[in-house]
């Protein structure tokens, strides 16, 4: 039986954590070089110019793309014909600690607000999969955005029309807030924490691709539309993009209900995954 | 041609700005954010201030720490509003100007217009941008709060938006 090496995965945790933190995610970048392309709304255009402006300098230079370098959330995936010769969750975290050295603290105790002063724990989610492998994702999120998201326990009678409706309504009461363009995570079906699971799991997801659930596919394309008419635009500032994707992802529910949970993202997105 | 603001903001030139310019900030403001104001208004009651913000400019934000080479590390603004319960009195105090993102409460918008003040938008998530225009930094009280301490900075050519003007015009109610 092959054991997991955690030293490793400690290693590139750490090192997924500093890359991100300076690299808007591929896809985002060029989601907002083409949003910056097609704005007409002058100060839209300049907030879009100064945020396209600022992944470079990032990027560049090595400097995180955003001061809120946010709190790390890993989804893994680990194989079931490993062998566990130690602590998985100590390995995140210490990759985790390491990476934000250069990075900013925000993680705190809720009820007394102490900083931890490393930026851990990291949230992690863990699934058990076939194979010998541990498949890691991540992503630094950012507050602003995360403050914006909403979870709905709809009854069946309400349905899938009533969720539409308080998705796009969410991200009009967000407004400005969430640093639009946004990406809207959406989690349908589940329990209540099953469907926020699946609402920030969606965020993972490149802009551009399409969900190879046909009827799901077609529902982002009509929350999209609908989202961008709303008229918030870049920064708040009015114009056509006031998000650049809606991600969703689906989990069998109760006859009694419907769970609608919405988790928003900045337009910085930092993400990654790696196996090891 | 964006136009050129020197910090501290005169009164006459506050109430020249209007919701939508873009402008360009040089000079000194005051840094804090949630944890600043919490701990500012606690002195405030006890009747002795940590600081003076008379007159000042106010920016919501916490930084990054200074990579090698950064005066001080990406530095953005965060979202106003939950500075919204501490802002009419500022500005009823003697505040010129803050800068953060997002929409402000009508309290804030009637303050800013009793005092013929400016609410400036910073763009959110443009942090290590924001970075390159501070010359100075300076920690002012709050250490022990990390990067939610008071600081004042220096900037050059810091780019911002008028958002809401001495008039009341408001960039998010258009």
């Amino acid at each position: 039986m092959k054991t997991a090496d955690l030293k490793l995965l400690e290693e590139k945790t750490a090192q997924a954590v500093r890359f991100i933190a300076c690299n808007m995610e591929s896809s985002c970048k060029q989601a907002l070089e083409k949003a910056r392309n097609a704005e007409d709304c002058p100060t839209a255009r300049f907030a879009l110019d100064v945020m396209c402006e600022n992944a470079d300098i990032a990027a560049s230079k090595g400097y995180p793309v955003c001061q809120d370098t946010g709190m790390a959330v890993v989804f893994l995936q680990v194989g079931r014909e490993l062998k566990l010769d130690g602590d998985i969750y100590r390995a995140v975290n210490a990759g985790v600690r390491r990476g934000y050295q250069m990075l900013r603290k925000s993680v705190l105790d809720p009820v007394t607000r102490v900083n931890t002063g490393d930026n851990t724990p990291a949230v992690i989610h863990t699934q058990i999969i076939e194979g010998d492998k541990i498949r890691v994702e991540i992503m630094l999120k950012g507050f602003g955005s995360e403050n914006m998201s909403k979870v709905y326990m709809l009854n069946p009678a309400q349905g899938l029309e009533e969720a539409k409706r308080l998705i796009v309504e969410s991200v009009a009461q967000a407004g400005s807030n969430p640093c639009p363009p946004v990406i809207v995570g959406v989690g349908l079906g589940g329990t209540l924490e099953k469907a926020c699971e699946l609402s920030k799991h969606a965020l993972f997801r490149k802009l551009g691709s399409a969900n190879p659930d046909p009827q799901l596919n077609e529902l982002e394309k009509y929350l999209l539309d609908e989202i961008n008419k709303l008229g918030i635009g870049a920064q708040g500032f009015g114009g056509k993009t006031t998000a650049l994707g809606v991600f969703i992802e689906k989990y069998p529910t109760h006859i009694s209900s419907l769970p609608v949970a919405v988790n928003m993202l900045c337009h910085c997105s930092r993400a990654t995954s790696f196996e090891i | 041609m964006e136009k050129k603001i020197t910090l501290p903001i005169s009164k006459e030139v506050a109430k020249s700005l209007t919701a939508g310019e873009s402008v360009l900030l040089t000079g000194d403001m005051l840094v804090f954010r949630d944890a600043g104001h919490k701990r500012l208004f606690e002195s405030i009651k006890a009747g002795k201030p940590d600081i003076d913000y008379k007159g000042e400019t106010i920016y919501f934000m916490g930084p990054c720490p200074a990579m090698p080479g950064q005066v001080m590390g990406s530095c953005g603004p965060t979202t106003s509003g939950r500075m919204d319960k501490y802002t009419p009195y500022m500005f009823d105090t003697g505040l010129a100007a803050q800068i953060g993102k997002g929409k402000r409460s009508p309290e804030c918008v009637q303050a800013i217009i009793r005092n013929g003040g400016v609410y400036f938008a910073a763009i959110g998530g443009a942090g290590a941008m924001y970075s390159a225009c501070v010359t100075k930094v300076e920690e002012l009280c709050y250490s022990d709060l990390g990067t939610e301490a008071i600081r004042r900075i220096t900037v050059k050519d810091f780019p911002v938006i008028v958002a809401i003007d001495s008039k009341g015009n408001n960039i998010y109610e258009r």
